[in-house]
């Protein structure tokens, strides 16, 4: 016998190839995920079409009426071209606002400056701040007599401003409450901003173009994937819009601010319309897919990725 | 050398580089005194609700506003504070967004590890519709989630706002995924060749490298909880577990008919000031870390 035969270990079991191991791994580092989103997400999802094809009241059991809630929504109910005009109200002019707002803040952070940490964290900080209390808050700041804004006009002799208590200007005064928490918006942007090369700037600079030229035509456009990246999150987070009607206004006056998440929580759990309200989401659901779809689609033409 | 300098000194004397530099002066000026007012602006509502808080009847409902009130009435706090066991809502609030935080860095570091560490068949595939579920309303799960929590009897309880943290949430696994990926591939194929099983390197590999993200994660997942108001107002309907948001609300409609606007901004004030603090112990983290979610996109 030859010392040190070199005699490959006998194997016990069977070996798994590479590719299977890793496959055997990855579904279980991700199976938290896999079960979260099939309990919590596919599941409730496929419940809710199933509820909104029925009348639920929680007390009995869902009796299946077919499409019955889908028309009446779209043919009797008169609250709903209320509240998708208010909603779609919010999310055109609200988010663009927000977007806009946001973007020429962050601009002029990104010039050189002396305490930029200081003034980036006073436009910030709005954004992580409890939105109940944002509500006190503003509902305080916006009183018709003694808020901070018309008891000053009031002192001046001049007229109050009907902040919430007239239907016309009340989704007005809730976008200036959003567009004061767009904190977060700022910071990506400003993020973004900086990340674009002095260099093209200075190039744009010999070339002999403007400030509001290179702005316009050098800025804007590379910051583009940050735009579309806030305006899809900005679609999705504006068409569910809710807490702030809820504890101001409780969706008025005169059903101005009713957006379709404050009649949808309605529907559910103050009239118990459980199917309804099924039935509401799941056309909400509808409506965002297809706008953020829409986003995207149209991104091919305005968003502008350097380096691929 | 002198020749050259003498030629600057008179370039930059001469009167278009003056005039260029007063208007970099001058812009200068116009920048900081627009970032200033603006700046103002946007704390005049803090401000206005920490001014009001301080004061008496009197002094809120006076023509013009009080900014500064004379004298400040601090006993505001301790009795509003007491009108509703805020006590009580602190702790439920601490208790429940240090559970979800927990939860969230735990099951997003793992799945995220799943889907940017090891390659398999269907991954990205996966990952996608992980990111596609971002764009699903929560309303349209809403009413089937609280009917499942009614059946489980976790109503009233802090189950449906913890539980689900620990399967992990879209946002916070795009998060840590992208920040996984920036790790070098060699870390993990040298362990493996060292024969270590995957959940080592997950563990100890990893996760250290990864520390700022999975702070990021922490973090966010907590103020989240903190801040959050439609969760509670749908699972909870039992005032002793209530959390600070439904507390504070609650308080709006029991003080609004007495109009005791003192009491509700001393209340919001203690509410926001947590994360205030905590916002300040950890600026770069936050900062960093929406900065991060926002470029990567």
């Amino acid at each position: 016998m030859a010392v040190g035969t070199a005699q490959p270990p006998v194997r016990r079991g069977f070996r798994l190839s590479v590719g299977a191991r890793n496959q055997i791994y990855g579904l279980i580092f991700i199976s938290p995920w896999l079960v979260g989103v099939l309990a919590f997400t596919a599941y409730p999802i496929l419940a809710s079409l199933y509820y909104s094809f029925t009348l639920y009241n929680v007390i009995q059991e869902p009796r299946w009426v077919g499409l019955q809630n889908y028309v009446v929504m779209i043919t009797q109910d008169p609250q709903f071209p209320i509240i998708i005009y208010n909603t779609i109200y919010f999310v055109v002019i609200g988010l663009p606002s927000a977007i806009v707002v946001s973007f020429l803040l962050a601009a002029l952070l990104n010039n050189p400056m002396v305490g930029r940490p200081v003034f980036r964290t006073i436009f910030f900080l709005p954004s992580i701040f409890p939105v109940v209390a944002v509500a006190m808050v503003w509902l305080w700041i916006y009183n018709p007599n003694y808020g901070l804004i018309n008891s000053s006009l009031a002192a001046l002799g001049l007229q109050v401003i009907p902040w919430l208590s007239s239907p016309a200007l009340a989704k007005l005064s809730l976008i200036l409450i959003g567009v004061w928490g767009q904190g977060a918006t700022i910071v990506i942007f400003l993020a973004a901003l900086q990340d674009v090369p002095r260099e093209l700037y200075d190039a744009a600079k010999v070339d002999g173009a403007t400030g509001f030229h290179r702005f316009w035509h050098l800025t804007i456009p590379l910051c583009t994937p940050s735009i579309l990246f806030v305006l899809i999150t900005g679609l999705i987070g504006w068409f569910q819009y809710f807490t702030l009607p809820f504890i101001m206004t409780q969706g008025g006056p005169v059903q101005s601010t009713n957006v379709y998440a404050y009649y949808l929580y309605q529907n559910a759990f103050t009239f118990f319309k459980m199917g309804y309200a099924s039935a509401l989401s799941w056309i909400l659901f509808v409506i965002i897919v297809i706008f953020a779809f829409l986003a995207f689609r149209s991104s091919g033409k305005w968003v502008y990725y350097a380096g691929g | 050398m002198t020749e050259l300098s003498a030629t600057v000194q008179r370039e930059v004397s001469q009167p278009s580089v003056r005039s260029a530099h007063r208007g970099q002066v001058l812009s200068r000026v116009v920048l900081y005194a627009v970032l200033i007012i603006l700046s103002l602006l946007f704390l005049m509502p803090l401000l206005w609700m920490v001014s009001t808080s301080l004061k008496d009847t009197v002094q809120t409902y006076t023509v013009p506003p009080i900014w500064v009130p004379w004298p400040m009435r601090f006993q505001n706090y301790p009795e509003a504070l007491v009108a509703q066991p805020f006590g009580t809502f602190f702790l439920n609030t601490f208790q429940y967004a240090f559970l979800s935080g927990i939860g969230a860095i735990l099951s997003a570091s793992v799945v995220a590890y799943g889907f940017s560490r090891i390659p398999w068949k269907g991954r990205d595939v996966l990952f996608f519709v992980c990111l596609c579920t971002m764009m699903i309303p929560f309303q349209v799960r809403m009413i089937p989630l609280y009917l499942i929590f009614r059946n489980l009897h976790w109503l009233n309880s802090y189950n449906p706002l913890i539980i689900p943290a620990y399967f992990g949430s879209a946002y916070y696994i795009f998060l840590l995924r992208q920040f996984f990926m920036t790790i070098p591939h060699e870390l993990s194929e040298a362990a493996r060749i060292d024969g270590a099983g995957e959940f080592s390197i997950f563990w100890r590999i990893i996760l250290p490298l990864a520390r700022p993200a999975i702070a990021v994660v922490g973090l966010f997942q907590c103020i989240d909880a903190w801040n959050d108001f439609i969760g509670p107002l749908i699972y909870l309907n039992q005032p002793t577990l209530f959390p600070v948001s439904l507390g504070l609300q609650r308080f709006l409609g029991q003080f609004v008919e007495k109009l005791a606007w003192p009491y509700l901004m001393a209340a919001s004030t203690v509410v926001i000031l947590p994360v205030v603090v905590v916002f300040f112990f950890t600026q770069r983290t936050f900062i960093e870390g929406i900065a991060v979610s926002g470029i990567k996109g």
